[in-house]
């Protein structure tokens, strides 16, 4: 046939163009050409992506809490201990980041990308919903090969709602009210299943959500370093202070 | 010439010689020539250091092949990982500079060739360079900045950091050094350009003692407001 014997990763363009007609007619999604790559076996990487972390979010009466921890761990290395895994998509929206630190960093930015011309071309901004949407349906090509993103949206729409959507790179798409995401999540839920209630007061709320993220930095190897809170209402998203895990645990 | 086989691992350290039973071979088009990067960011400075030693394995193809590559007055990039791919990734990011230079008529700030360089990196996501890079420059405030950036496009500005094969060394002496991690007591002087010097080169004394794949010499680019300054300092050769 056509293909060269010699498969190690080469992109063919041909095949997969007919990824990019399948998307919305509105929206035409510029990748390079051959990107996704449809039938790459994979090659064997010499090194590993980053990965672990402890994120959560919550709705309550005040808004929307977002919280993460701040540590980029690689194969048993710390990468990095202050990265950002809460990433403000635009003014009322915020997007909390699990799985592999690119991934999530290059699709939060055409997320932001996508959004902005959603609202130059129809004079209004698209729904935490339809960003949730659109983030599941700009991933869904890439199901099955190595991408992992595992976002929760939060964001404040138009009227008085408060909104979280849950997406995924394997094509989960949840709205709901708490989510946590990552490998010291399991902690994380059992601090806010104990804690969360409609009537927190915002105070309460970012103290329940900063133990929260503690606890799962404490038992989970993976989390660890600072503790990220954001506060999302009405007036956009606010952020707090970045505080030190370990300080905490030192002065409780 | 080495033929890149499955003999070198897939983190690029040797694998251990005994007989485990039949081994399927694969050709790997990734190779693993060693070399540290470290970059440290001051109030009106920027420091690129790397070593010159070129490896593959148990050989070394050269003793003066330095890893860091100027690209305009105020920057300067580190890379280290695959050589292949550190040259065809300097010679895209050159292109891509000369371009922005004549469709834009001025030079690319250190911010926007970090921006630029996360998606040329993201965009081989299914085939990655094998590539640690790390810019060190001025931002448009005469402030020095680095750049760390993984091999698939993941980016953040720092103060300092190492890359490459010793870096999981450098890097916790540098967060107490330069970030006075771990200390107590101890009163945050801002680093000046003289100490942040010596510094880096008493740093790579220590990594190429320890590490196989550091030595030979050390390349350090001071930049600054006034231009690129390059200095050479020897290190140990075994």
């Amino acid at each position: 046939g056509s293909e060269s014997p010699i498969q190690f990763g080469q992109i063919n363009p041909n095949i997969a163009s007919n990824f990019i007609n399948t998307l919305h007619q509105d929206l035409v999604l510029s990748f390079p050409p051959g990107f996704p790559p449809s039938c790459s076996p994979s090659v064997p990487l010499p090194f590993t992506m980053s990965h672990g972390t402890t994120t959560l979010a919550f709705i309550f009466q005040g808004g929307v809490i977002a919280a993460a921890d701040t540590r980029s761990s690689c194969n048993g290395l710390v990468a990095c201990p202050a990265s950002q895994k809460i990433l403000p998509v635009h003014s009322h929206l915020v997007g909390t980041t699990s799985g592999t630190s690119a991934d999530c960093a290059l699709w939060k930015r055409i997320l932001a990308r996508e959004l902005r011309l959603y609202q130059l071309r129809h004079g209004r901004r698209l729904s935490t919903a339809g960003a949730a949407k659109l983030l599941a349906h700009m991933l869904h090509p890439f199901k099955g090969t190595e991408l992992c993103v595992a976002a929760t949206l939060c964001g404040w729409d138009g009227g008085e709602r408060p909104s979280l959507y849950y997406v995924c790179s394997d094509g989960t798409r949840l709205q709901g009210e708490l989510f946590s995401v990552g490998s010291g999540s399991p902690y994380a839920y059992s601090v806010l299943d104990g804690g969360v209630r409609w009537g927190l007061t915002v105070e309460e709320a970012t103290s329940l959500a900063r133990q929260a993220v503690y606890r799962a930095t404490h038992r989970d190897a993976y989390s660890g370093n600072c503790v990220d809170v954001y506060h999302i209402t009405s007036k956009g998203w606010a952020r707090r202070d970045r505080e030190d895990a370990e300080f905490k645990s030192q002065h409780p | 010439i080495m033929f890149a086989t499955q003999v070198h691992g897939d983190n690029g350290k040797m694998k251990e010689y005994h007989y485990t039973g039949p081994v399927e071979h694969r050709f790997s088009p990734y190779s693993f020539n060693g070399g540290t990067v470290l970059a440290v960011a001051g109030e009106d400075f920027a420091i690129v250091a790397s070593d010159t030693r070129l490896s593959e394995g148990y050989s070394i193809h050269s003793r003066d092949s330095p890893k860091c590559y100027k690209l305009t007055d105020t920057t300067v990039i580190g890379c280290s990982g695959f050589h292949g791919d550190c040259l065809t990734l300097t010679k895209i990011i050159d292109a891509r500079l000369k371009m922005y230079k004549h469709s834009n008529n001025k030079s690319m700030t250190s911010g926007a060739i970090a921006a630029m360089l996360s998606t040329i990196l993201y965009g081989r996501r299914f085939f990655p360079y094998y590539v640690y890079n790390i810019i060190g420059g001025l931002d448009e405030e005469g402030r020095g900045a680095v750049y760390s950036f993984d091999p698939v496009g993941s980016y953040q500005r720092d103060t300092y950091k190492a890359g490459g094969s010793a870096s999981a060394m450098l890097q916790p002496l540098l967060d107490n050094q330069i970030g006075f991690k771990n200390m107590e007591g101890v009163q945050h002087l801002p680093l000046s350009q003289e100490k942040a010097l010596q510094l880096v080169k008493d740093v790579f004394i220590s990594a190429a003692e320890r590490d196989v794949y550091t030595g030979d010499a050390l390349r350090i680019c001071i930049v600054t407001k006034d231009g690129i300054k390059e200095e050479n300092v020897p290190l140990r050769k075994d």
